[in-house]
């Protein structure tokens, strides 16, 4: 087995100008990725940025048109045997057999690895136990909420014990506890070591779990670096209100614009809108409430805060994160129709906002 | 482009096969695991060809006029159970259209497990599946007054050859479930292209009361051919003259449909996402 000497220096995924295109449409249009052993990539992006598509390439489900990508030093395409050996994927939706218990499911799995009978038992137990699905082991997984079936489909990419974990949006899906607990299943598994690359649509996911952030748009990275880093590129703080009658946050924009540093985003739906104000923190906050007392523009909710990953996003893009994008999914020639989650505008990826700092009163 | 089985792990020979074979055979496992738990799946591949059975036998029966010993029942036995035979497959491209859907190929296709053990667990478990159909529905035929008349061995012949027929539909329908890969279509018309081949053929009816532009499909229908030698197996007799021309055309077209379809298969495994 052709391992690197000095574990730690070689990353353990290393993507260089990786392409991608179905018929017309460029998946993936260069890009390149970098991932230490033992720590967190988190690859943010909306529906269709390219996000699966370069998953599925790492995990040796898809051929790239050109670029390499390295997996635990093996090259995805040519030696992709050696990969499948070291990787764990779970997809966006539970790979598990339904009519089976989810003892059997991991069974199933570990014969597949070749383990004994024995090591399958008892590494199935193992991992029941570790999430929490000990008392349901019995069960057919048909039975299981939406939460449990998806650690049972995290259990199954772990039977392998793999060095590098894949979590396709993991957490897509699931309700509010069921995330929760994924992300402290997902914490956990960090600090035994394991490698991982997790792709979102949830800014505050990648918020919480990542140590390193990649941007996705349209197949490119548009942006790198740390969480903190990424707000630093919005260039400070962030004003924001709600405008109860939706018609007229036109005129709400128009009157704090010249408050802000850049455009305001204002979003007909919800009827908030957000301004970047930079260091002028509190002043600009005065400022915004003259200006909207003078245009007679009522609000409410008016605050300061921190930039959260949505700003970044936006002032990136120029679009919200969870914005209407094609389905990356229909785009694929060969889609194989699995309902994408239609959750756009969700209201929990807002949930960072209510960090908010000081209300305007 | 090449294809994705590197060759840097290239283990020997004699270990890759022990590999395939203990991978299709926990994959295989996995079915028989999904039945036991669910018979009604398997209930539901042998209550239609019963049904058929009952409804020619008695309704239609009476009124379809053939030359065979022992009068319609003959004739019916060996052509609803080679139809039968392809009907299971159903499942075949239906399990397969789910899984991809799922997500369970791709988890699979992600794992260092044999690259044919996918396909090959699949076939096999259904293969069974299609066996016990086929065994229940001779039984079937036996209480509502179909023999065997040709002996032992013959009989045995038929379900094998009932069987392959079973294997090489099999393929298509692996290959039409993983190339249209959405349940919902393959239950809807991924497979809708079996009534023809199967009603339009000797299965039921003598081919000569059929209108001519129909006989000439149906004489060149595999479906006849393998029909016409499984009732030559049966039945023997007045029989026995036609069983040649009909198995060695059979075989004919089966190596056919195995030469184009087992690739064809693989390659929709393969891309499949």
């Amino acid at each position: 087995m052709t391992q690197f000497n000095g574990a730690g220096e070689q990353p353990a995924i290393l993507v260089e100008g990786l392409t991608k295109s179905f018929g017309q449409v460029h998946a993936l249009r260069g890009i390149d990725l970098s991932v230490p052993r033992g720590t967190v990539l988190g690859v943010l992006g909306p529906n269709g940025a390219g996000k699966t598509t370069a998953v599925r390439i790492l995990t040796t489900l898809l051929v790239p048109d050109g670029g390499r990508a390295v997996v635990e030093g093996h090259d995805v395409v040519r030696e992709a045997p050696a990969v499948r050996r070291s990787i764990g994927l779970a997809g966006q939706s539970a790979a598990i057999v339904e009519e089976l218990t989810g003892r059997e499911n991991l069974e199933i799995i570990g014969r597949l690895y070749h383990l004994s009978r024995a090591e399958t038992r008892s590494r199935a137990a193992e991992l029941l136990e570790q999430f929490g699905l000990a008392d349901a082991a019995n069960r057919t997984a048909k039975t299981y909420s939406g939460g449990m079936q998806r650690r049972l489909d995290l259990a199954a990419s772990l039977v392998g014990r793999p060095r590098v974990l894949f979590l396709d949006e993991p957490t897509t899906g699931l309700d509010p506890r069921g995330r929760l607990g994924m992300w402290d299943i997902i914490r956990s598994l960090v600090a035994g070591g394991t490698t991982l690359l997790l792709t979102t649509q949830y800014l505050d996911e990648a918020d919480e779990l990542a140590n390193e952030i990649v941007v996705i748009d349209h197949g490119l990275v548009i942006a790198a670096g740390t969480s903190e880093e990424l707000k630093n590129r919005v260039g400070g703080d962030v004003i924001e209100f709600t405008v109860p009658e939706h018609g007229r946050i036109a005129e709400a924009a128009a009157a704090i614009k010249p408050i802000g540093e850049g455009e305001p985003h204002a979003d007909p739906e919800t009827g908030v809108v957000s301004v970047g104000v930079g260091a002028r923190g509190s002043d600009a906050l005065i400022e915004a409430v003259r200006a909207l007392d003078a245009a007679g523009v009522a609000s409410h909710g008016l605050a300061l805060r921190r930039p959260s990953l949505d700003d970044v996003f936006l002032a990136l893009t120029g679009h919200a994160a969870e914005d209407e994008q094609p389905n990356e999914r229909r785009r694929r020639p060969r889609g194989r129709g699995r309902a994408e989650d239609p959750r756009r505008g969700d209201p929990e990826s807002r949930s960072s906002r209510d960090d908010t700092a000081k209300a305007a009163s | 482009m090449t294809a994705i089985t590197g060759s840097a792990w290239a283990p020997g020979l004699g270990s890759r096969i022990r590999w395939g074979v203990s991978d299709t055979l926990a994959l295989t496992r996995r079915s028989l695991l999904v039945w036991l738990r669910v018979p009604a799946y398997l209930v539901f591949t042998v209550i239609q060809p019963v049904i058929f059975v009952l409804l020619f036998r008695f309704v239609f029966g009476g009124a379809i006029p053939v030359d065979v010993p022992g009068g319609y029942v003959n004739f019916l036995m060996p052509g609803i159970i080679a139809q039968s035979a392809a009907f299971a497959t159903f499942g075949t491209a239906i399990v397969l259209a789910q899984e991809l859907q799922k997500g369970v190929i791709d988890r699979l296709k992600s794992m260092p497990i044999a690259r044919s053990a996918v396909l090959t667990g699949r076939l096999v478990a259904d293969t069974g599946r299609m066996l016990i159909t086929i065994l229940i529905l001779v039984g079937v035929g036996y209480a509502v007054g179909f023999r065997f008349l040709n002996g032992f061995g013959p009989a045995v012949a038929m379900v094998v050859l009932a069987t392959v027929f079973g294997v090489a539909i099999a393929c298509i329908s692996a290959f039409t479930g993983l190339a249209i890969g959405d349940e919902e279509s393959v239950q809807a018309f991924g497979l809708i292209w079996l009534f023809p081949l199967t009603f339009v053929s000797s299965a039921f009816v003598p081919i000569a009361t059929m209108p001519g532009w129909l006989q000439a499909f149906a004489n060149h229908n595999p479906v006849t051919l393998v029909v016409n030698a499984m009732r030559a197996m049966a039945l023997g007799g007045p029989l026995e003259p036609t069983l040649w021309p009909n198995l060695w055309r059979s075989m004919l077209w089966l190596a056919g449909i195995f030469i184009v379809f087992v690739p064809l298969a693989v390659r929709a495994y393969r891309r499949a996402s």
